[in-house]
């Protein structure tokens, strides 16, 4: 077993894990990142079409190009790539890893999590009827179009409208396959306004709210689902039709990837690690950024968390103390999303919400305290609220909530 | 001496193996792919105490002696079990009587251990079962299983002994013509000396085409719901029986899943490949599941899925000789745990007749895919040292590495879920959304096909469909 020692080690290389990588830099302190893939950039490698950077470099450029600008900023790091981490030892901060040249021992002063999201499977909605080929999930139809060059299908439904979803329909359609349609169970869209206009109203791909699919027929190869109409999550009987498809995708949400910490560390019921605007963990020496704290919407502020949690791990790593958490967040009325969950009360941050339901006028509170009113809040798009410990007492337990305003 | 053996389940695949102690010439013939995707590959995997069986029924006969073989066969064929042990617990005092009768007839059915708990006892075995239970019958030699990985193991442990096997292969029928057997088949026609008819759902079919009449068999549904990895439950949990059968359990897995189900569903003749789920049925498996263990949590389903008991009207295994014909005919529940004592029988009672010379050279001892996950650090260093292959994990829900895939390819793996019964790659919680291109690849590499040739487990079931211009 080779044994291998840093001030911080960081566990995924994509966005979040590349901008620790450049928050710890920034601190004079070692770095090393272990990647499971054979290079950084995570989820940016597949997403190759334009949206990413708006704040960060001001362009709008596509998920490889952002990956690549932001990679040009970061010095020369050490890294082992096409490397998992076995387990996390959190009491002697010791780690596992396992690769084509063995397995290694590494030790860490801070270690931070970003480790990115999964999807959901479709397997997992538990939908009756056959179990064929042609069915897949956004992300594996989109490895197999924009990275191996090959098409899921000939002919597809599409469900769940959010905008990993939404970005397939326009992909497929753009390729030549057929799409049927996109059904989401909810009575609103799961994704950004801007990706259903560009991905379904440009290409005229209809969108069927609140309704979603009842079953899978076919053998071999899918031949067809049934879909129907939804009411309050049933669905609604003589609603029923059968749909021909030979390819089902699947957008039915991410979550976040803790497996190999969250019986150690602290997660929420989303499944997000929970942090305070430090990026710290529950555990003292642990930061994490990124998807696997909340599925966030915009590259940009992966990258930022990222930083953070790389500058204060360094700072932990180099026995520099850094303050105690103050303040705990709750989640109240009309909030579904909440990150981060702790403050220190000790400098200006960002926090992240999203509503339970869309609302035409959302008053955000804390406590009793009016924050802010957002129009047209959705689900799908995350609010930020800027809050600073001095304009605001964030000590104790502090409950957002979100409610509809009449004009 | 020629013998065929028709059907690669856990019985036919056991029966074929024990047919290579002998000097004679084993060929087996499946339908399907791969070995072991019929009845085997979707059913509950425990291996059955033996005492919900009535006394002087086959099951009887074969199920605790099953069991007991299985330690043995699990050594020599380099197979996981786990003797986790059941509980069948009583919510009433009528159920307390079944349990107890129960008890009874388990002792005279030979089954050992078995003891009837109260209720603080049982919740002490298993801390998540339901507060409303009063007394449960807790056997402890009750294990789990991977049936399929048994059906493989057997037939390449028969394979290495000199069997042959024709996948893809369907036996339409079988005629006798001078003391011989013509198989008709889907590639052509072969002649025996001897046949067994282990074709599980198409068994009373086949003996059927042969002239031998046998009682009809309907499918019987069981449906599933998979849970992720968990420590939910760490013992086998059924209801009290009833006429409809053993009831929806909740299993603990070889693999730490927790499986809910089955249903019990009496389906037409016709419907031998209606392996679909319905809402009914899958509200059935939580409603039944949640009782038993209140805590059942549905977001962690992985999949669901169901499997087709093959059933006939006196609810028992029907062994039928007719020269040197057999047929094993109603390989319901419990065929797994029943299928080493009954193949054992079956070919020895054969052998005897035929006076077959024992082979020397018959090797018993098969190995597993070397499983990195399953290792200390030093024989993973070890096998990383031998084959750097071992060190890339592929599967990151399993912890399946390049290595384990490669070696599944080699052994026959020619579909993804080939790989996936082989390894458990695409078998957890992402359910191959990850890893399934990274597999593709492999697959590409080792056999040089193209994508698009790549099937998930029949021939038209491709991944991809065509190129991108
Ligand atoms: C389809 C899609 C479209 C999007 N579109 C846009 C857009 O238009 N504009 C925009 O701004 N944002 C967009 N986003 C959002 C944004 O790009 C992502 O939220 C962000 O890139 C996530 O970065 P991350 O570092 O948290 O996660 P990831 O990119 O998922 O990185 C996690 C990394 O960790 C590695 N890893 C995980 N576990 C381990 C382990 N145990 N050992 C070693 N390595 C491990 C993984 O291999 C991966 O490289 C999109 C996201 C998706 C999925
Ligand atoms: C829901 C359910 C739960 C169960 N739970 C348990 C349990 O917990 N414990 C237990 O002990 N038992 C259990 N059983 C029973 C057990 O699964 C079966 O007894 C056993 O798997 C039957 O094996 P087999 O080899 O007879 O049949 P199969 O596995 O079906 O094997 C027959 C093979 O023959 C092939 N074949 C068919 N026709 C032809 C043909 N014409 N030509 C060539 N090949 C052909 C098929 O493709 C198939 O591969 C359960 C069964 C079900 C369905």
């Amino acid at each position: 077993m080779k044994k291998l020692s840093y001030d911080v080690v960081i566990l995924g290389g994509g966005a979040a894990g590349m901008g620790a990588i450049k928050g710890v830099l920034s601190q004079n302190a070692s770095v090393l990142l272990i990647e499971r893939e054979p290079s950084t950039g995570g989820v940016l490698n597949q997403c190759i079409h334009n949206g990413f950077g708006l704040q960060v470099f001001k362009k709008e450029l596509t998920g490889p190009e952002y990956h690549e600008m932001y990679l040009e900023t970061v010095e020369p790091f050490d890294a082992m790539y096409e490397t998992t981490v076995l387990d996390v030892n959190f009491e002697n901060s010791v780690l596992k890893a396992i690769n084509a040249a063995g397995i290694y021992e590494i030790k860490y002063g801070a270690l931070v999590l970003t480790t990115g999201a999964r999807e959901r499977p479709f397997e997992a909605l538990r939908i009756p009827g056959s179990r064929p080929s042609g069915i897949f999930t956004a992300g594996l139809a989109q490895h197999f179009v924009n990275l191996e060059n090959h098409l899921p299908g000939r002919r597809a439904v599409i469900i769940g409208s959010g905008d990993i979803g939404l970005i397939m329909a326009r992909r497929l359609t753009l390729e030549g396959v057929e799409v049927e349609g996109v059904y989401e169970i909810m009575p609103y869209q799961g994704g950004l306004t801007r990706n259903v206009v560009q991905c379904l109203k440009d290409f005229n791909i209809p969108l069927h709210l609140s309704t979603s699919v009842v079953k899978i027929h076919g053998r071999e190869r899918l031949e067809g689902v049934t879909v129907a109409n939804f009411s309050d999550g049933n669905p609604v009987s003589g609603t029923e039709r059968f749909v021909k498809c030979d390819t089902l995708v699947a957008s039915v949400g991410l979550i976040p990837e803790n497996d190999l910490v969250d019986k150690n560390i602290e997660t929420s019921n989303d499944g997000g690690a929970v942090v305070d605007e430090l990026m710290r963990t529950s555990v003292d020496n642990v930061f994490a950024a990124g998807n696997n704290v909340c599925i966030h919407d915009l590259v940009d502020f992966v990258t930022i968390e990222g930083e953070t949690a790389g500058k204060n791990a360094a700072r932990v790593a180099k026995g520099q103390k850094i303050p105690k958490r103050e303040g705990f967040f709750k989640k109240g009325k009309g909030i579904r999303v909440l990150s981060v969950h702790y403050t220190t009360a000790t400098v200006p941050f960002k926090m992240y919400v999203r509503v339970e339901h869309p609302m035409n006028m959302a008053m955000l509170k804390m406590n009793d305290t009016k924050l802010k009113v957002v129009l047209n809040a959705k689900p799908s798009e995350m609010i930020e609220i800027m809050l600073d410990p001095t304009k605001y007492n964030l000590k104790g337990e502090i409950v957002i909530s979100a409610t509809e305003v009449k004009k | 001496m020629k013998i065929a053996v028709i059907g690669t389940g856990i019985v036919g695949s056991l029966i074929a193996r024990e047919f290579t102690k002998y000097k004679v010439e084993v060929e087996m013939f499946e339908k399907l792919p791969d070995v072991g995707w019929g009845v085997t590959k979707a059913n509950s995997g425990i291996l059955h105490a033996g005492y919900d069986d009535e006394p002087h029924t086959l099951r009887a006969k074969y199920c605790a002696r099953g069991n007991e073989m299985y330690t043995t066969l699990s050594k020599e064929l380099d197979f996981k079990i786990k003797r986790v042990g059941s509980l069948v617990v009583a919510f009433n005092d009528k159920e307390v009587k079944t349990i107890e009768e129960l008890l009874e007839r388990g002792r005279k059915n030979g089954v050992k251990d078995l003891k009837i708990l109260s209720k603080i006892e049982a919740l002490e075995v298993e801390p998540n079962l339901s507060r409303e239970i009063i007394a449960a019958l807790y056997s402890p030699n009750a294990g789990v299983i991977a049936p399929w990985e048994v059906a493989q193991a057997a037939v390449e442990n028969a394979l290495d002994n000199g069997a042959k096997l024709h996948l893809s292969t369907e036996v339409e029928s079988i005629l006798e013509e001078n003391g011989k057997y013509r198989l008709n088949t889907s590639n052509g026609i072969f002649s025996f000396d001897v046949v067994v008819n282990a074709a599980g759902l198409w068994a009373d079919e086949l003996a059927e085409s042969a002239g031998v009449k046998v009682t009809p068999l309907h499918p019987r549904r069981g449906q599933y719901i998979l849970l992720d990895r968990s420590d939910l439950v760490k013992t086998v949990l059924f209801p009290t029986p009833s006429k409809a059968g053993k009831g929806t359990l909740v299993i603990p897995t070889v693999h730490d899943t927790t499986l809910l189900g089955p249903t019990s569903e009496d389906l037409t003749p016709s419907e031998k490949n209606s392996t679909e789920t319905t809402v009914e049925g899958l509200s059935e498996v939580i409603k039944k599941a949640q009782k038993l263990v209140p805590m059942v949590n549905l977001s962690k389903a992985i999949r669901t899925f169901a499997g087709l008991r093959p059933e006939n009207d006196i609810k028992d295994f029907v062994i039928k000789r007719e020269k040197n014909m057999i047929h094993i005919v109603a390989t319901r529940s419990p065929g797994l745990t029943a299928a080493p004592a009954l193949a054992k029988d079956v070919v020895e009672d054969l052998a005897e007749k035929l006076n077959l010379r024992t082979n020397g050279e018959f090797r018993p001892k098969r190995k597993a895919i070397p499983r990195i996950a399953d290792m200390n650090e030093r024989d993973k260093e070890k096998l990383i040292n031998q084959d750097p292959s071992y060190g890339r994990i592929v599967c990151r829900c399993n912890k399946v590495t390049e290595g384990e895939i490669v070696e599944a390819i080699r052994r026959g793996a020619r579909t993804l879920d080939g790989i996936k019964f082989r390894t458990t790659a695409m078998f957890g919680r992402c359910q191959g959304s990850f890893c399934t291109v990274k597999i593709m690849n492999i697959m590409r590499r080792e056999l040089g096909n193209d994508f698009e040739d790549i099937v998930k487990n029949l021939p038209k079931s491709n991944i991809v469909d065509g190129v991108v211009r």
